[in-house]
């Protein structure tokens, strides 16, 4: 069953054509990755599908609706969470207001908090302070936790292991892996050996067209492939 | 570029103002139609040295009337203190280049730095504080009233340039040949002069790089342009040349006073025409400057009498009466932004070119 | 040098600025009745324009747009509540209840003009030019010439007297100390306004929602809320506020000119840079310091009143060129 289908989506960005058609399916449940170069056009992907960008009309259909063109606001409602590469924190927040503010009804649902305190002790620990005073790698827990405090049907992560350290990035990849078990996870990643360690299927990127489409395993042990796409040398 | 009816008739009206100006001693030989042709030529400079910071750069400044003041009242004092000499002229016009120079500057680099609203705020502060300070200093800046000189006697209307035979000053075409219009033959020239030298700016390498700044900031700060310094420069180029246009204007009036040379109606002037003519293309503030000046001295009188035709039903009389004439050109000036945002001549431009 | 910064920034900062201004007052004074007389004067025309400044302040942080007609609500509101005020001109001399009825009416009056004018501005003038800040000074410079205009056509040019409810009048005596009641009032009002607001911020959802738009507008969306309407009720707020404190500073000045919006809203612009553009507490500290400093100045050397708010704005400038308190960003 797929979840998200992107057809031939085209996004401009001032005059600029950033995206020249992008095409792929994310089906449901488990973690997709879309993998690429730097300015391959990885996050304008996912901030076209967030309506952040607007693409070109008829090319995002989520569940099966058209999602192209609609407000931001509505296709969060939808049931699509976002996580930015920036993380999107409020600073001036507290780590209890921006969790709060991300519930639909401006209540806690306790089991759920639960399990965000499960999974990122962190977060209880630091309440009532101010986010700009977490660590990096808090703050991301803090934008993930944002984006699970609702029950939704996908989530958009962009770069979660972007300057962290080692330690931390292992304890984010295993929450991934929990939260792909009710979620369908879409992310983008530079890191390698943290995508593949996750990702069931995927597809990369290159100057604003998907150049490949597949299966993680596959692509894992077709290194010819991937230093041809994605420019490693192992 | 190619030739296209739109472009054909731009240069077609500038070369017709340009005839009209040029003979309107002659053309119009009434007293109130030489002031309005020599208000046109100073506001085309004023407008044109406007265009060259918020059409060429994109910052909004509202200290431009600021500067033509500075020149103004630096005219007006020198000839008010020291007498009618081309000594005080030239004394009076360079301490207000001078100090229009210094404040440019020390606005320009507090500013510049940070966002483009910060500076209009800034400026719009600026110019309010000055306003003041002219007309609490009313030693020295005549207050209220502003001040009356004489200047030098090549503009007095009872000079005689050519005197025939009878000792009687000479006619051409019926018109005498007497300071008054040497005077407003000092102003064309000036302004002309002071308009090309402009106009070959905006043509230059620096009116290049200053097109690559207003179109993309971190572009051209990337490629290495200093942006804040090109900025200030252009903000302290604007600003001498509204000054040298103040000292002109303060010239042909021989009076200065807070509402010639420095009240805000003066700057909205300047924002409607160089918004109606058209901003970032020099031509724009020609047809802009002529379109207002006319309009101020001519429309009122049409809105006298639209007023009276609808006396009687509430609101609109008042809204037509000839004060009233800044709502009409205000609600002109919001729908042009809207719909026309490149103004009469940036319109004119485009049209007809098919890519 | 850093010690010192520490120490002052744990007694409060910037905070500590307004206490500063006034100690020097104090000692360039030297009479300690004028300068109480002069510091509740400050006090009370801070507050009332950080009533006129705080939507100015906060719409500009939550939606980047800065509107120059801002002072057409300024002007509005005191004409508003003048007019009102004149047409129960019976009420007031009948009694304290019916007084307080009248004025209560009044700001009532304004806040309800300043709420439409403010849905108006926002959904006709601002909208199509969100993001295009050229277009933007622009087009809302083009609003309020022809509100000034509208102003000046309803209720003409000449100036206008406003009757304020007698128990607002007259002055309480102590010592040799003379305090207006209206100032006072003022100073209550505006204060009262600024809890209400803080109130608003942070303790409620919405203010939680205009505090994150201030930081990080796309993220607010992309948590699921429209942030355009929440832009409108902002900006109708801020045009209620700004017309509550028009409405004020003409009971305050008690003759009124067309000018006034125009006047204010160089001093409010004043105040919003040095306190930081999208932050109430930086409006409110921006007020203080402006209001103080026009009026320890406008006894000290008269002539340098505005002058000096504009030298003021410089200094800081300087020192710190976002303002003293801006949103975090």
């Amino acid at each position: 069953m797929t979840i998200l289908s992107v057809r031939d989506m085209k996004t401009d960005i001032g005059q600029y054509a950033v995206l020249h058609g992008v095409t792929f399916d994310v089906p449901e449940g488990g973690v997709f990755v879309l993998l690429g170069r730097n300015g391959a056009g990885k996050t304008t992907t996912l901030r076209s599908i967030m309506g952040l960008w607007q693409p070109s009309p008829g090319s995002v259909h989520f569940q099966g609706q058209d999602i192209s063109g609609r407000p931001t606001a509505d296709i969060a409602r939808l049931g699509i969470a976002y996580v930015p590469e920036n993380m999107g924190i409020f600073g001036g927040l507290t780590v209890a207001e921006n969790l709060i503010l991300a519930t639909a009804k401006g209540k806690f649902d306790q089991t759920r908090l639960r399990r965000i305190y499960d999974l990122f002790p962190a977060l209880e620990q630091f309440w009532n302070k101010q986010a700009w005073s977490l660590s990096g790698g808090q703050k991301q827990m803090l934008a993930v936790a944002r984006a699970i405090i609702e029950p939704r049907a996908l989530i958009l992560i962009d770069e979660p292991t972007k300057g962290l350290a080692p330690s931390i990035v292992a304890a984010m990849g295993e929450a991934f892996r929990e939260i792909a078990q009710s979620t369908t996870i879409l992310l983008v990643e530079q890191n390698f050996n943290f995508a593949r360690s996750l990702g069931r299927d995927m597809a990369v990127i290159d100057d604003g067209r998907v150049v490949h489409c597949g299966t993680m395993a596959d692509f894992a042990a077709d290194t010819e492939l991937q230093g041809q796409l994605l420019g490693l040398s192992v | 570029m190619k030739q296209t009816f739109g472009t054909l008739t731009v240069k077609t009206a500038m070369l017709v103002i340009f005839a009209l100006l040029l003979f309107a001693p002659f053309l119009f030989q009434d007293i109130r139609a030489l002031e309005v042709a020599a208000r046109i030529c100073i506001f085309i400079v004023l407008v044109a040295s406007y265009d060259l910071l918020i059409g060429y750069t994109g910052i909004v400044s509202f200290a431009h009337t600021m500067f033509f003041g500075f020149g103004a009242y630096g005219s007006a004092i020198a000839l008010k203190q020291m007498g009618p000499g081309w000594d005080a002229v030239a004394l009076g016009t360079a301490a207000g280049v001078l100090v229009s120079l210094v404040v440019a500057t020390a606005i320009g680099l507090v500013s510049l730095r940070v966002k483009a609203i910060f500076f209009a705020m800034i400026t719009l502060a600026a110019a309010s504080v000055v306003l003041v300070l002219a007309s609490q200093l009313s030693q020295i800046t005549g207050g209220e009233d502003g001040m009356t000189y004489r200047t030098p006697d090549l503009f007095k209307t009872a000079t005689k340039l050519l005197v025939a035979d009878d000792g009687k000053v000479v006619r051409w075409f019926g018109v005498k040949l007497n300071g008054k219009l040497a005077a407003y033959y000092f102003v064309f020239f000036t302004s002309l002069v002071l308009f090309l030298v402009m106009l070959r700016i905006t043509v230059s390498p620096l009116g290049t790089v200053l097109k690559a700044i207003r179109e993309n900031e971190a572009r051209a700060e990337a490629i290495g342009y200093r942006v804040v310094a090109y900025r200030t420069f252009v903000f302290c180029l604007s600003a001498v040349v509204a000054s040298l246009a103040g000292s002109i204007y303060a010239l042909w009036l021989k009076y200065t006073g807070p509402d010639t040379a420095l009240s805000f109606a003066i700057m909205i002037d300047i924002l409607l025409m160089v918004v109606i003519g058209g901003m970032g293309t020099m031509w724009g503030a020609v047809i802009g400057a002529v379109l207002m000046v006319m309009a101020q001295y001519y429309l009122r009188d049409l809105m006298g009498a639209a007023s009276e035709a609808v006396a009687g039903i509430p609101l609109l009389p008042e809204l037509l009466a000839p004060d009233r004439w800044l709502f009409w050109l205000g609600i002109i000036f919001i729908l042009l932004v809207y719909f026309f945002p490149k103004g009469i001549v940036g319109t004119l431009n485009t049209k007809g070119v098919r890519s | 040098m850093d010690k010192l910064s520490d120490t002052l920034g744990r007694f409060g900062g910037v905070n500590l600025l307004p206490l500063a201004l006034a100690a020097v007052a104090f000692v360039l004074i030297g009479a300690p009745s004028s300068w109480v007389t002069l510091t509740i004067a400050g006090l009370s025309m801070g507050m009332m324009v950080f009533l006129m400044a705080s939507g100015l302040s906060l719409v500009f942080g939550l939606m980047d747009v800065l509107n120059f007609g801002h002072s057409a609500f300024i002007s509005f509101g005191a004409f508003v509540a003048a007019s009102v005020l004149a047409a129960l001109g019976g009420w007031l001399d009948g009694g304290p209840m019916l007084a307080a009825a009248a004025l209560a009416l009044a700001l009532i009056a304004a806040i309800a003009f300043g709420l439409a004018a403010g849905l108006f501005f926002e959904t006709v003038i601002i909208r199509p030019v969100y993001r295009d800040h050229l277009r933007q000074i622009l087009i809302t410079m083009g609003a309020l010439i022809v509100s000034e205009q509208i102003i000046l056509a309803v209720w003409g040019g000449t100036p206008i007297t406003v009757p304020r409810p007698p128990f607002l009048e007259g002055a309480w005596i102590i010592g040799d100390v003379s305090i207006e009641i209206y100032r006072l009032f003022a100073f209550g009002l505006g204060a009262a306004v600024f809890v209400g607001l803080m109130v608003l911020l942070n303790r409620t959802r919405i203010g939680l929602l205009i505090r994150a738009g201030v930081e990080n507008r796309e993220m607010v969306e992309a948590l699921g809320f429209k942030i355009d309407r929440l832009f409108i009720g902002v900006f109708m707020l801020g045009s209620a506020l700004a017309a509550l404190g028009g409405a004020m500073w003409a009971g305050y000045e008690t003759l009124i000119t067309p000018a006034l919006g125009g006047e204010m809203m160089i001093v409010v612009f004043i105040v919003v840079i040095i306190g930081g553009l999208g932050s109430i507490e930086g409006t409110l500290l921006g007020a203080i310091i402006v209001g103080l400093t026009a009026n320890y100045v406008g006894y000290l050397a008269p002539k340098l009143a505005l002058a000096s708010n504009m030298i003021l704005m410089m200094t800081i400038l300087m020192w710190r060129p976002s303002g003293l308190r801006p949103a975090v960003k």
